[in-house]
């Protein structure tokens, strides 16, 4: 066991991560632990763009953009968290510029913009160029831009290192005469892929930025690499999970595929047509039509293919329509999500519709911060040290449902305060003394999934598991298939116990590394399920058909899921709530 | 802005297509290697029933899933943008996750090796830390003199169209390790790292094309290129990258971008 010691560490390099280690790096010494290398990291699948109010091409205001993303997430969007992203989208995007990032460029020479679904103008009048964009590759352009800063400023890498636990512990802190119990961050864990050897990081503050979950779902726009673990790492250490009912169905993934294919195609002008030919989006949102957010539009196609209007032989797909653009103008502005339709469906989107359905691709819940990216271990005790951004946090600006491109925003804006919060942290903390035999947990953890021998399959659990999740746990959900779908989970829980990993090596044991995902996975199914059967009423992404409506009553609050092996009936997760804060804008009924 | 679609359109019959999907068999032999076991490499075949819309990543998992799970390669967004899976595919440089496995030639053994002129580590799985040592040494990243404006720098749509080509690289390794002066020279920074250059020396914003240009005019700068067009054929991405390299020669001659 090795052991290094730094300021701050980073454990994710996505685009919250590299955004934090940017501004880290430069103050605390810092390191970022990967399990890929950076520039393999999801962020770079982005496509359609990144909001922000510059008013390039057309008027516009962050208090608009705090509009749109209060009312798209259904009003559970906590407002503070979301006037400061919007509020400062502004800088975030002039960031990536001066950083040299690509844009496209208007006439003037100025960043272009482009519409997105839920961007309006004066809430809600018409849709609006808010859109900041390099063709359909923002995410990439975003990416690569932060990796060539990192060089810039040698920010120190650790590629191929998974982090598996974080090492808190508890200390007595004396407040105005209260003593109470505190969680301290001390540092990380982490398994090295290459040699297979565990190596220690003691680190004054800690930075979760690894992404999101959307490997619990069979059809998915999501990497490989997707599968939860930063989320599950703080679940098991006892830190709750803020809305994980809410998950994101992106509405156009290639049919039968789940490769995304950005908003911005409907941005530029596409539609969607059912298999009678018709824009069916005029039926369920009049006024933005297929510019609506993204959980209305999913859950508008869910509906046309489950009464008969599906398109194709199987009737279980809508189409994408971009057959009345000019080539010209598609190859300018959506080049690759073409190329993606050639080469996967072999469909010719200028002169075809392309089969497209909702495939699973956000988490809008996760750890649960503050707006200084603070981790809480409760509705408001800060964990000192402890910070996390992008996807693996819930701070919440997406409530119940993202608008499009605001998740390339949180990453900027929040992976950029949680870099200056952990630095500033460390500048001024000590570094808290590593528990003994900090890797204990892990090697069980290891040693139970290297050396069980009960001849279950890693892959075929898996499989089960997305089945099920895909079947019961989707667009729709009721009672019913909420608490089925918590059942097969418990069962595949009791077979991962007597799996077989059949790479006994130490090298680049990526059999036992797929393992050691599905244990993550399976704890973040049960938690996302067991919320969903928790929220009685329908929000955003989540949409009960035993309780289609609303209910601000019972349920405008977040839901806040801890590990807890007393609550039997919910597979040891225990479910309490969080007040959604307000400040400008009262709750209205969301149309569009 | 294009006038508002149709309400309603007929469709051509059959569109979108789908319903049954083929499925096919193949052979698929992958080069093994694991310095745990044996220092010396040898292939594994296996015979697989397979979809028309699978890939050879798809045929990597079916192995590793159901077969041996000590197979090993990198791969994460499975469909062509992060750049793990470059690999060998019939002598080729691809990425496993593009190549569509109705498109090779299926009456014989697929060929899966790792990408050439890189350590390997474990089966598919090389040493990517010299290639992205030559990235780095390019100074990859805008280096910009004078006062930051406030706003946006401006930048003509000209100007952007002048390098976006080689922004779209997502540092796979393809083109590098299909060069054959890689291959017996691992000194030489090689195309992926001239094409990051290449990137940043055509950006109006930028300020440091002439040391980039003074790196690259090294001995074993863009001078060991030898035009054989690898390069180009690998780029998952299309990139034109020996375009890229001789634009970079003709800017260290004429000093002019």
């Amino acid at each position: 066991m090795q052991v290094h010691k730094y300021d701050v560490v980073i454990v994710g390099a996505g685009g919250a991560g590299m955004r934090a280690a940017i501004e880290s790096g430069q103050r605390a010494r810092t390191a970022v632990l990967t399990k890929l290398y950076p520039t393999r990291s999801h962020t770079g699948a982005a496509q359609g763009g990144m909001c922000a109010a510059l008013a390039n091409v057309e008027e516009d205001n962050w208090e608009w953009h705090t509009f749109d993303t209060v009312k798209g997430g259904d009003y559970l969007v906590d407002q503070d968290a979301a006037e400061v992203m919007a509020k400062e989208a502004i800088e975030a995007v002039l960031d990536l510029e001066k950083m040299g990032l690509p844009f496209n460029r208007t006439p003037e020479g100025r960043i272009d913009q482009r519409r997105f679904g839920g961007h309006t103008r004066d809430h809600g009048k018409a849709p609006v160029r808010r859109s900041c964009y390099a063709a359909d590759r923002t995410g990439h352009m975003i990416l690569q831009t932060l990796y060539q800063n990192c060089v810039k400023h040698n920010v120190e890498f650790y590629n191929e290192y998974y982090v598996l636990d974080l090492l808190m512990v508890d200390q007595e802190v004396t407040e105005d005469g209260v003593t109470r119990i505190q969680k301290r961050v001390a540092g990380v864990v982490s398994y090295d892929l290459a040699s297979g050897e565990l190596h220690v990081f003691q680190a004054k503050s800690v930075v979760f930025a690894s992404g999101g979950v959307g490997k619990v779902y069979k059809t998915t726009s999501n990497a490989h690499t997707l599968t939860g673990d930063g989320m599950g790492i703080a679940f098991r250490r006892g830190i709750p999970l803020e809305d994980m009912e809410f998950f994101q169905f992106h509405p156009t993934g290639l049919a039968g595929l789940g490769i995304l294919l950005s908003e911005a195609a409907r941005g530029e002008g596409a539609i969607l047509r059912n298999s009678e030919g018709e824009r069916f989006m005029e039926r369920y949102a009049p006024t933005i039509k297929d510019l609506a957010p993204r959980d209305i539009v999913a859950r508008s196609m869910a509906n046309e293919v489950r009464e008969g209007r599906g398109a194709g032989p199987n009737k279980d797909y809508v189409l994408l329509d971009l057959t009345h653009l000019e080539p010209a103008h598609i190859d300018a502005k959506l080049p690759d999500i073409t190329e993606f339709a050639r080469t996967y469906l072999g469909v010719e989107p200028y002169t075809e519709p392309v089969p497209v359905f909702p495939t699973a691709h956000y988490a809008m819940g996760g750890i649960p911060t503050n707006i200084k990216a603070e981790v809480l271990s409760d509705n408001d005790t800060v964990v000192p040290g402890l910070y996390a951004a992008g996807e693996v946090a819930c701070v919440s600006v997406h409530g119940s449902n993202r608008l499009g491109t605001n998740s390339l925003l949180d990453i900027n804006v929040f992976g950029k305060r949680a870099g200056l919060a952990a630095a500033e942290y460390a500048l001024t903390a000590d570094f808290v003394e590593i528990p003994e035999n900090p890797t204990t947990e892990t090697e069980e953890l290891l040693n139970r999934a290297r050396s069980s021998e009960g001849g279950e399959r890693v892959a075929l659990i898996r499989k089960e598991l997305q089945d099920i999740m895909d079947a019961n746990v989707q667009v729709f959900r009721t009672e019913q298939t909420l608490v089925e779908a918590l059942r097969v989970i418990d069962t595949l829980e009791e077979r991962y116990t007597r799996i077989t990993v059949q790479d006994k090596g130490k090298r680049f044991n990526l059999d036992l590394l797929e393992a050691v995902e599905l244990g993550f996975l399976l704890d973040m199914a049960k938690v996302m399920t067991a919320a969903a059967l928790h929220r009685k009423e329908s929000r955003g992404g989540h949409f009960r058909e035993d309780y289609p409506e609303r209910d601000d009553e019972n349920f405008m609050t977040h839901s806040m899921a801890y590990k807890d092996p007393r609550a039997t009936e919910t597979s040891g997760v225990r479910l309490e709530t969080k007040p959604v804060i307000f400040t400008r804008y009262q709750p209205m009924e969301r149309k569009y | 802005m294009e006038k508002e679609p149709a309400s309603k359109v007929e469709l051509a019959p059959g569109v979108g297509g789908g319903g049954e999907i083929p499925t096919f068999d193949i052979t698929l032999k992958v080069r093994r290697y694991n310095p745990e076991v044996s220092d010396e490499a040898h292939w594994d075949e296996w015979q697989l029933t397979m979809y028309g819309t699978d890939r050879v990543l798809d045929a990597l998992h079916k192995v590793k899933w159901e077969h041996d799970g000590s197979v090993s390669f990198r791969r994460s967004c499975a469909h062509g943008v992060c750049g793990s899976d470059a690999m060998r595919i019939n002598g080729r440089n691809r990425l496993a996750c593009k190549t569509l496995l109705k498109d090779l030639d299926t009456s014989k053994p697929i060929l899966v090796e790792p990408i050439k002129g890189l350590p390997v580590e474990k089966d598919l799985i090389v040493d990517m830390e010299p290639f992205f040592q030559s990235y780095r040494e390019i100074m990859p990243f805008l280096v910009s003199k004078g006062h930051e404006p406030t706003k946006e720098r401006l930048q003509s749509a000209e100007e952007r169209d002048r390098y976006d080509d080689t922004t779209k690289c997502i540092l796979c390794a393809a083109c590098t390790s299909s060069c054959p002066v890689f291959w017996t020279d691992g000194q030489y920074f090689g195309p992926a790292a001239i094409v990051n250059a290449h990137r940043f020396i055509f950006d109006s914003r930028d300020d440091a094309g002439d040391m980039r240009l003074e790196i690259l005019n090294d001995k074993e700068g863009v001078w060991r290129c030898r035009t054989t067009f690898n390069c180009s054929e690998a780029c998952p991405r299309g990139i034109q990258v020996t375009k890229a390299i001789s634009e970079v020669k003709q800017a260290i001659l004429t000093r002019k971008v």
